[in-house]
């Protein structure tokens, strides 16, 4: 039992933490926390199992065809929901429009792709016991996007770039950096990165339109542990989400590890706002 | 806008006056009569729509206050809703208690209600916008899976009856009379407390949160009592939800029903009773007008909800607030009346000496005061001055509780003040402003004046839900006030005029107004004179020397040199959050150092 809650806790924890990702991608370069994020988590399932199970692609084609499409959304997201209402970021408009553009995107889903859970094609074939491609796909994705996310922000122009509007963005702009287009890069970036999640844990979540609150909110809460914009924290809340969910599973049924994952995570917020990993915000007088 | 308007808009009189009772009143009489017409179309499935709108505005009017008035944005009230629901059809059916009246359960439903509401609103207090969203997301989600699992009691899956009420409300359109009775005391209520100090504070929490602190407002509490009105009517909402429905299921309440709840008071507009009792009628409409809308029901109120964010964030209500787009006379004048300064202050009760003793704050590594030593003294005007990052506002917001300094104390007279306590400080009758005005932009200049004698209420929240006589008395109190500050400080005839149509020479007018509000013994003015024209700031300085004649200590920050040395008794030059030189006008003017440092020759 131990091995299988090893092997289930660090898939979902490895789904969670690249929703997490996503989100912390797209608030680096615009202060912006979007409800698209576990969206294009679901998505990623439901767009590989039509390309390659209905369609009948190729499964690479199907995953950069669903990575595109994802990313694509991600742009689209940040047209509509994000540029027109970040001249008043205080106001907290973004909340509802990426809360809008999520729910449109649910509920086309739900009109035009489905409203039961869809199966998601085994892709390697590969399935024995807990040493199944649907439980280390998704923690080889994780490793992978953190191992590319680490190699673009320490190695490359653009990915300095990131960091510079991440930290700075009226000195990044005073620089010259080209913030507009960093912003829409993070949000296609971003966008591929929440598809891989759904892609990756297609075996284990299936194509199903209703993933996405679900994806939002279990991906949200290593993020708000670990401390927003925080990578490692993100990664590391992640797992520690998926073991703690996946044992509650297995020891207290599938219902309660809900309110047990629900209720440890107001606790510690209400404990440590600023997250674990994070830093206190300051006064603003 | 044809010629003769505009010059009508040019006299004084076009400004907006009181608006009456009957211009606010007529469309909630026009709704209500046409929902007492109803039953004559004799059709019950009239009936349905119709009782299902009045449920929904019953939950809507509470979270209307939470979403609409405080702006924290509880997008998962459909919890609530079910919480009510399976808690007076549980107790109704006797699944674990005795079967109890429908009347006794759906009581029952609201006080599990209001302990709920708090529960799922606590997170507010202390997280993000976003974080709060989201937890109330979860509770949602949480909330469903409970039901579907706690088999023994909720039926599980299968469901179980709702609640019955007696006859005659147990018909189509009994029951119907009875929501719409229910919808309309909510209507009544919730109106009650928007217009009160109450609905007041919760839009200053929002839209000016550090000037809701400075007057003495406290979030936390002001919140846990709208938290528990709004948590007690969803819970109502869902008994009746659950009677209405006669059999209920956890896929009764659907994410996409919190959302219509949410929705309706975006459309509605913030701030509004009016408006969001529109949007609820309009969404439980829409999906009925057109049986293949039912299927796009959800993604209707989404694409709605993002025109409207980001069209008209004023949603119905701003587009129904017709006074507002009427021109202000662009020719005004603020001319304070300084005779009034005598009823308006009085002689402030608190006195002795405002001090800071060794004060030492760091942000980081850079110390921003270093060891400062203030004596701010009742009746005088003390002008703190000195280049930019010297510490003159770090300095107030140590007086105003903002800050905690790592060293040194502030004492008033003999008494500490509490660091880190901004709230306290009006009650020890420290008033202040700021460099860049806060303000309820939605309000009117007279309710933004009002907010700063939130403190002088005696009524409490459970009175202003009733307007019992004590709250009226309170209300009539501080529009009397608030009418003589403005005269004071020469916005008098813009009182009804919103916030934010306001110059910005008259905003700084209006904070002044707003701190003289609290008797102040001691004034904190932060740069009251930037952006001021010439004529502006002679009157500006009148009204603050005819301010500290009545017993109020001023302390200003100013950059302005010729208004200090015209009217301060004392200057303190800071620099570098030190001391460089301390005295009268005249001795300051020559000093040495100064006049290089700073002044210049």
């Amino acid at each position: 039992m131990l091995a299988s809650i090893l092997a289930s806790g660090l898939a979902v924890g490895a789904v969670y933490a690249l929703i997490g990702i996503s989100y912390n991608t797209m608030f680096s370069t615009s202060r912006v926390m979007s409800f698209t994020a576990g969206q294009v988590g679901m998505l990623g399932g439901v767009l590989g199992s039509l390309f390659i199970l209905r369609l009948g692609l190729p499964p690479l084609l199907g995953l950069v065809l669903t990575l595109a499409s994802c990313a694509l959304l991600g742009v689209v997201t940040e047209f509509v929901a994000v540029r027109p209402v970040l001249k008043s970021l205080d106001q907290h408009l973004y909340v509802l429009s990426t809360l809008a553009v999520a729910l449109l995107v649910q509920n086309l889903t739900a009109l035009e792709w489905s409203t039961e859970p869809q199966p998601f094609p085994a892709l390697l074939r590969f399935d024995e016991g807990i040493w199944d491609e649907k439980y280390w796909l998704p923690i080889l994705a994780c490793a992978a996007t953190v191992c590319g996310l680490e190699f673009l922000y320490r190695r490359t122009l653009v990915g300095r770039a990131f960091v510079a509007i991440a930290q700075d963005n009226f000195a990044a702009r005073a620089l010259g950096l080209p913030e507009r287009n960093l912003r829409i890069a993070s949000y296609a970036l971003a966008g591929a990165i929440g598809g891989l999640a759904g892609f990756a844990g297609g075996q284990l979540l299936l194509a199903f339109f209703a993933n996405g609150p679900l994806l939002n909110f279990y991906g949200f809460v290593p993020v708000a542990l670990g401390g927003l914009g925080n990578n490692r924290g993100t990664v590391i809340g992640g797992i520690g989400l998926g073991l703690f969910q996946q044992a509650a599973n297995f020891l207290v049924g599938g219902i309660f590890s809900s309110v047990a994952v629900f209720a440890l995570f107001i606790v510690i917020l209400l404990a440590a706002p600023q997250g674990l990993f994070g830093a206190q915000a300051a006064r603003r007088v | 806008m044809s010629a003769t308007e505009h010059s009508s808009a040019v006299t004084i009189t076009s400004l907006p006056s009181t608006p009456s009772v009957l211009s606010q009143l007529w469309p909630f009489l026009a709704l209500l009569s046409l929902a007492l017409a109803l039953p004559l179309s004799g059709n019950d499935y009239w009936a349905l729509i119709a009782t299902r709108a009045a449920i929904y505005w019953v939950l809507v009017s509470g979270l209307n206050l939470i979403v609409g008035f405080a702006g924290q944005l509880a997008i998962g009230y459909v919890a609530l809703l079910a919480i009510g629901a399976y808690t007076s059809s549980v107790l109704a059916a006797g699944n674990v208690l005795p079967p109890v009246p429908a009347f006794l359960a759906l009581g029952a439903a609201g006080v599990v209600g209001a302990v709920f509401g708090v529960v799922v609103g606590l997170p507010a207090l202390r997280l993000r916008t976003f974080y709060f969203a989201m937890t109330t997301l979860g509770f949602a989600t949480i909330v469903t899976q409970i039901a579907l699992a706690w088999q023994d009691v909720t039926g599980g899956g299968i469901g179980i009856a709702g609640p019955q009420l007696p006859a005659p409300l147990n018909t189509a359109w009994g029951f119907y009379f009875f929501c719409l009775a229910v919808a309309a005391v909510c209507t009544w209520i919730t109106g009650n407390i928007a217009r009160s100090r109450f609905g007041r504070a919760l839009v200053a929490v929002r839209d000016a949160e550090v000037a809701a602190e400075a007057s003495g407002i406290s979030k936390p509490r002001l919140l846990v009592a709208v938290f528990i009105l709004a948590g007690a009517l969803s819970a109502i909402a869902g008994g009746l939800f659950a009677s209405l429905q006669s059999y209920i299921t956890p896929d009764a309440f659907t994410f996409d029903l919190s959302l219509l709840f949410f929705i309706a008071v975006l459309i509605g507009g913030r701030g509004s009773i009016l408006g969001p009792l529109l949007g609820t009628i309009v969404l439980t409409l829409l999906p009925e007008l057109a049986a293949p809308l039912a299927a796009w029901s959800t993604f209707l109120y989404a694409a709605l909800l993002l025109v409207i964010v980001l069209a008209i964030p004023g949603g119905i209500a701003a587009l129904l607030d017709v006074r507002s787009r009427r021109p202000l006379p662009d020719k005004r004048a603020i001319l304070p009346k300084l005779a009034a300064l005598e009823a308006l202050i009085g002689r402030p009760k608190v006195s002795g000496v405002l001090s800071l003793r060794g004060v030492v704050l760091s942000f980081g590594g850079v110390r921003a005061i270093d060891g400062l030593d203030l004596d701010v003294r009742p009746a005088e005007v003390h002008g703190l001055i000195g280049p930019n990052g010297s510490g003159k506002t770090t300095t107030l917001n140590v007086i105003s509780g903002f800050y905690t300094p790592d060293e040194g104390t502030v004492t008033l007279g003999q008494e500490a003040l509490p660091a880190g306590v901004p709230e306290s400080r009006i009650r020890r009758g420290i008033a202040r402003t700021y460099q860049t005005p806060r303000l309820i932009g939605e309000a009117s200049v007279l309710q933004n004046v009002m907010v700063g004698a939130t403190v002088d209420g005696r009524a409490s929240f459970l009175e202003a839900l009733l307007s019992l006589p004590r709250h009226r008395r309170d209300e009539a109190l501080m529009e009397k006030r608030a009418e003589l500050a403005l005269a004071a400080v020469g916005l008098g005839a813009l009182a009804h005029v919103r916030a934010d149509r306001l110059q910005h020479s008259e905003l700084r007018f209006m904070e002044i107004a707003r701190a003289l509000m609290a008797h102040p013994a001691f004034l904190l003015l932060d740069e009251p004179a930037a952006g001021l024209s010439t004529g502006e700031i002679k009157r500006l300085g009148e009204l603050v020397r005819a301010i500290s004649r009545q017993g109020t200590g001023v302390l200003l920050v100013e950059h302005h040199a010729d208004l200090i040395f015209d009217i301060c008794d004392q200057v303190t030059v800071l620099n570098l959050g030190r001391i460089l030189a301390g005295g009268t006008p005249a001795e300051i003017r020559v000093h040495r150092e100064v006049v290089s440092a700073y002044l210049g020759s």
